[in-house]
């Protein structure tokens, strides 16, 4: 027995999420009393952190990185069979999301997606209902696949490196080919981002964006925005965060001069700590606020990178 | 050309969610349905689209009861030529998408379209597992699509950006926003719509190994703390020692 944890390599690195499922499959695995076995995709370079999170052994197969469910599922499904696992752990991605009722089918497991705890007495909790409620699933049958929502859980550092080691596995041809990939480089994904200053039709315009960056800028945030902002083109369309857009769970979400509207809500009402800065008193967003700054945004913003960059220093 | 669209019926977006016996059943009371609208905005317009240029059919899918009818009626509508119900109640993804696939494979389907996820569930879940189950490609989160009546050039979502791919029918694809312009149902088409097959038929067995058996509602907000906006050394230190988030 074993729980398999698929780590995700970005460009050959392992980020947060990366972390966050190993740290999650490890105290499954102790919590099953057995053991946690990372598997990755690539030539395991930089694989050896992992062990920090708590994984006992590191497997990588060299096979092209790919974002084929097809390919992917069957390399996990694969080493799963030679693990013995119980339960397959996987971050809930855009690559998790495409492999887990894949590899569920084959390995006759059952599936929980985007969970944000530890099951306990076979039940496993995920948010429903664009974060409205949360349910409780209960898990039959010997096998399980998991894929782990965002900023669930804090990783923490609690063993040692491991030594990575191939396993040699038998990698199906792809039938997707892939044309190009168009990704912004040096930011956070907004997925995985902690901390993210968005700013909506209040901002009046593309050119006033200034005054978000810089307060980005000094709290290493990542950028959003509203959905009215990404469809007149002001920004890029993978910046809209919001029912339609991308769901986010950061720590801390600024939301500058953006309503509050319930389709926005959805996407954003996971967030830890919310902070709205709104010159409309009667603004939605103020009810599902932490804290709220009734102000014109284009003096409250500079205001607040001032604070923040007195505070840093 | 035969183009598969799995519709799903979901609660309204603003519909008050609250739960009965004993938290573990969904309070249908007063909750206003409509179709999941990553299904009925891009899904099923795009395939509509392609038919309007490649010829074939559009079949719109539903597993459910009869009360989903109207969801089913309004794809017909929209401009789905016909539709199947299968009879039974959605108590999985993986019971969901056993009938897709298995449906799919009756009727020589080229390309199953489903939305990226349900707005209630959140799961992602039925496209991936149909695919597997097809043993066909899938490709998630479809935000652009090209194609020339074998081959498709796909534009999908990922992190921080957008991936490119190439692939011969048959697949799966999963409906992002992009796909196409949400289509308003006119007079002609809800009167065609009356007229357009709905097939029932009955539901093949499959097991659910994962089943919600309770639900919570996330605890309330506090009241929110309003900060003056001149004293932004105030909110700075509330979110460092409060929140503790910087």
């Amino acid at each position: 027995m074993s729980v398999l944890i698929f780590a995700e390599a970005k460009n050959g690195q392992y980020k947060k999420t990366a972390h966050e499922v190993v740290f999650y499959g490890a105290k499954l695995a102790s919590s099953v009393g057995t053991e946690a076995i990372v598997f990755t995709i690539g030539d395991g370079a930089n694989a050896a952190d992992l062990g920090k999170f708590g994984a006992s052994k590191i497997w990588f197969n060299d096979a092209e990185a790919s974002t084929d469910s097809q390919v992917v599922s069957a390399l996990i499904s694969q080493a799963a069979a030679k693990a013995g696992a119980s339960h397959v752990v996987l971050s809930y991605s855009a690559l998790g999301k495409a492999v887990a009722g894949r590899i569920a089918v084959k390995m006759d497991a059952s599936l929980v997606s985007g969970a944000n705890s530890l099951p306990e007495d076979s039940k496993i909790n995920k948010s429903v209902f664009s974060g409205k409620a949360i349910a409780s699933f209960e898990l039959s049958g010997d096998k399980h696949v998991i894929s782990l929502m965002g900023n669930s859980i804090k990783p923490e550092e609690t063993g040692a490196s491991g030594i990575p080691e191939a396993i040699q596995l038998e990698v199906p041809a792809s039938k997707i080919k892939v044309l190009e990939t168009k990704t912004v480089d040096g930011e956070v994904p907004l997925p995985e981002a902690e901390l993210v200053v968005s700013a909506g039709r209040g901002m009046k315009g593309p050119e006033n964006w200034g005054i978000i960056e810089d307060l980005a800028n000094v709290l290493g945030a990542t950028t959003a925005c509203s959905r009215p902002v990404a469809d007149t083109g002001w920004r890029p369309h993978h910046e809209h965060v919001g029912q339609t857009g991308v769901a986010i769970r950061p720590n801390l979400y600024i939301a500058v001069g953006i309503s509050g509207a319930i389709q926005h809500l959805a996407g954003v009402n996971s967030s830890k700590t919310i902070v709205v800065i709104n010159k409309d008193p009667e603004a939605p967003f103020f009810k599902a606020a932490d804290y709220g700054v009734l102000g014109d945004l284009f003096d409250v913003v500079p205001r607040l990178t001032e604070a923040l960059t007195k505070f840093k220093a | 050309m035969n183009l598969l669209v799995c519709i799903s019926k979901t609660p309204e977006t603003t519909a008050k969610i609250s739960f009965t016996e004993g938290n573990s059943k969904f309070n249908q009371e007063g909750v206003q349905y409509i179709m999941n609208p990553y299904d009925e905005w891009y899904a099923l317009v795009r395939a509509i689209e392609l038919k309007e240029k490649h010829g074939g059919k559009v079949i719109a899918i539903n597993v459910g009861p009869a009360s989903n009818d109207i969801v089913i009626r309004k794809a017909l509508a929209i401009g789905a030529d016909e539709a199947v119900r299968v009879d039974a109640e959605a108590d999985s993804s993986t019971f969901v998408a056993k009938q897709i696939a298995t449906y799919a494979k009756d009727n020589a389907i080229d390309i199953v379209f489903c939305g990226k996820e349900t707005i209630d569930y959140n799961g992602s879940e039925v496209a991936a597992i149909t695919a597997e189950m097809m043993d066909l490609p899938f490709v998630s989160y479809a935000s652009k699509m090209d194609f020339d009546g074998t081959v498709a050039t796909i534009e999908r979502d990922i992190e921080g950006g957008v991936e490119v791919v190439q692939l011969e029918k048959p697949f799966v694809l999963s409906a992002a926003k992009g796909l196409a312009e949400q289509r308003i149902p006119n007079m002609k088409g809800i009167m065609m719509a009356k007229r357009k097959p709905l097939n029932v038929i009955e539901a093949v067995a499959q097991e659910s190994k994962a089943k919600i058996v309770s639900y919570s509602v996330p605890q309330g907000k506090q009241e929110v703390k309003m900060i003056d906006p001149e004293n932004m050394d105030e909110l700075v230190r509330l979110l460092h020692e409060e929140a503790k988030v910087i």
